[in-house]
């Protein structure tokens, strides 16, 4: 124990009596560790706010009929398919209902999976807004409004008006800003709609509802579930989609192919429709990572030269304490130890600075269409980022005090004190 | 009477820059208690076979017994272990961590070796500081005393762990008369009043005469 304390009394002596060398040698760590930590905060936060914008918008898996050509054509199950060839010009759709078939049994079953966190019915309905004499095509969606609250991030963009709102009204609609701009509508003001057949039926805006896109704000609306059913029309059970939210997901390809097979509908998971997403996030990660290892190395060799120098400059000191009884070992880990206190001291202000310039990041303002709750830059605050920052400065500083210190290890005492 | 350090046949070649017969067949030992000095001419291998006989040199053929336990070829921690145990060294230059205070250099071995407390090194190194007058210093740091001073300085540092064996590369070799007369006696005192031995390479003939027993080398071989 002893033996631990007088080797560190000496690292540490060394270390106070070079201030100048040992600051800027720490001053290298700092910053190498301080620009990872705020790079890597910032890039993070940036990409989970690019996530959020895309992906909490997306459900993980989507259930609904698609209008398609059959398969297979009367002709191919006529004709034996080896001893004819056929031709068959201006193939129809084939004549199915937009409805999914059996919708209550289908998101009973998926609300009873454990892998699944949520599951939202809707109905998506072409509607056209009245406005005097002006029609104006647009959609309008029913959902189960509190359901969709609790499973997606939809309350973030409803600017105005409440999603409680919406729920206790059975006429109520949740409007797109875009459309309520054109209309020159806000908050409690009545809006007709017309369906595709013609009825026409009065709703009162409960609330104004902006994605950041304007190709949906422009023709979005949202109303009961029940509503929108009465609007064209259809029984209780009339569901076009299915909205499903898993608790991982990355169980969503494999559940999205099963779920198509069981009930014969059209399934697309999250990562089919936005495939191009996660290249974005590797890159930018990629980025910062390398930006960081770069700073990181060139704090390592401003140690390595720093602690190289010093050897130079204790050459007697490293043999007089071989003389007097150190061995090879303890002199090695006077100089190990004392780039190790470098990589500390510099790591620990590093992860200080870090924080710091992510909390000046994170209050600069940054206001967006896109992002309504978003005021100000984000930054993710993940405390490994700090555990691997504080790692990497030690790890890089072993590194470059281990073959100084290996040299100091070697010194041959005799050589030294026979030299001067 | 007790054989502290045993030479026995030591041989020592220098590959570079030219192949060279340092050391021919050294064979001597030195008794508890003794005082020895080594004596030739520059060049004659003198400090060579003082470092081999302190452990530090191993490059070597031959046997080295200390304290009747056989040194050559042990392992380089177990050498820096007897170094520290049992060897003083005091060295032509001063040679004292000049970052460290007078008490501090004097202490480090001891602290090195771990067998007392620290209240108890302190007090061992006041004491030895105090044998050598030089107490006063304790506090000033290592750069800021005298050439003779330091010298002393070093001596509490060899004698702090109460060693077997002190030995010295012209240890009087940069001092002023005065001072080297002082150094001779201490090496009396602590000779006779503490039955320690001494071996100490010279070449001031007035120095050697004075002490019980001069090795003379020439070219490699001990002539007396």
């Amino acid at each position: 124990m002893t033996r631990w304390k007088v080797l560190l009394e000496i690292a540490r002596t060394h270390l106070l009596t070079r201030m100048k060398s040992t600051t800027t040698a720490s001053l290298g760590v700092t910053f190498g560790i301080g620009a990872y930590i705020t790079l890597v905060s910032f890039m993070t936060g940036l990409n989970r706010m690019l996530d959020d914008l895309i992906l909490n918008q997306t459900p993980h898996i989507h259930l609904y009929n698609e209008i398609e050509p059959s398969e297979q054509q009367p002709v191919t199950l006529y004709l034996e398919p080896e001893s004819a060839f056929h031709v068959v010009h201006s193939v129809k759709p084939r004549q199915s209902q937009k409805k999914i078939h059996n919708a209550y049994p289908i998101l009973q079953y998926l609300k009873e999976d454990p892998a699944v966190k949520g599951a939202t019915p809707q109905l998506r309905a072409q509607i056209f807004y009245l406005s005097g004499s002006i029609e104006l095509g647009g959609n309008l969606t029913g959902i189960d409004i509190m359901e969709e609250v609790r499973l997606s991030n939809i309350r973030d963009y409803i600017i105005e008006g409440t999603p409680e709102a919406l729920d206790n009204n059975e006429s109520g609609i949740l409007l797109g800003a875009g459309l309520a701009r054109k209309m020159s509508l806000s908050t409690g003001d009545r809006i007709q709609v017309s369906t595709v057949k013609g009825a026409v039926f009065p709703l009162k805006i409960v609330g104004l509802y902006q994605s950041g896109i304007a190709d949906i704000d422009n023709v979005q609306g949202f109303a009961g579930l029940k509503t929108v059913q009465r609007i064209l029309g259809e029984p209780r059970n009339y569901i076009t989609d299915i909205n499903v939210k898993l608790l991982n997901i990355n169980k969503a390809p494999a559940m999205a192919l099963q779920l198509k097979r069981l009930f014969k509908v059209k399934a697309t998971d999250i990562n089919e429709a936005n495939a191009q997403f996660e290249t974005g996030s590797d890159i930018r990660n990629l980025i910062t990572y390398s930006v960081s290892v770069t700073l990181l190395i060139v704090a390592g060799f401003g140690i390595y030269n720093i602690l190289n120098m010093l050897i130079y400059e204790k050459m007697k000191d490293i043999a007089i304490l071989k003389a007097t009884g150190f061995s090879g070992g303890d002199v090695q880990f006077i100089f190990i130890s004392q780039a190790i206190i470098i990589g500390l001291a510099g790591g620990i202000l590093g992860l200080l600075l870090g924080f710091m310039l992510s909390r000046f990041i994170d209050g600069i303002a940054f206001e967006t269409e896109a992002l309504p709750t978003i005021t100000t830059y984000p930054i993710n605050y993940n405390p490994w980022f700090y555990i691997i920052g504080l790692s990497f400065a030690l790890l890089s500083t072993f590194i470059a005090g281990f073959l100084p210190a290996d040299k100091a290890r070697k010194i041959d005492p005799v050589k030294i004190i026979r030299g001067s | 009477m007790a054989v502290v350090l045993k030479a026995d046949h030591i041989d020592k070649y220098f590959k570079k820059p030219v192949a060279f017969h340092v050391l021919k067949d050294i064979c001597f030992d030195i008794k508890r208690g003794e005082f020895a000095s080594i004596m030739g001419k520059s060049g004659s291998g003198k400090s060579t076979l003082l470092y081999i006989l302190s452990t530090m040199d191993t490059d070597y053929t031959g046997a080295l017994y200390f304290n009747n336990e056989l040194v050559t070829g042990q392992s380089h921690e177990k050498l820096s272990g007897i170094r520290n145990r049992h060897i003083g060294f005091v060295f032509q230059f001063h040679y004292l961590l000049s970052e460290f205070s007078v008490l501090e250099n004097v202490m480090l071995p001891a602290k090195k070796l771990g067998e007392k407390s620290y209240q108890e090194i302190e007090y061992d190194a006041i004491e030895k500081l105090k044998m050598l007058h030089i107490d006063h210093l304790a506090k000033k740091r290592a750069s800021q005393i005298s050439g003779g001073e330091k010298q002393r300085v070093a001596i509490a540092r060899a004698l702090i762990n109460n060693p077997s064996i002190l030995m010295g590369d012209e240890p009087t070799g940069n001092l002023d008369s005065y001072n080297s007369e002082n150094v001779f006696s201490i090496f009396k005192q602590l000779k006779e009043e503490q039955g320690l031995s001494l071996l100490v390479v010279t070449h001031d003939i007035d120095f050697a005469e004075r002490t019980d027993r001069i090795i003379q080398l020439e070219d490699g071989r001990v002539v007396n």
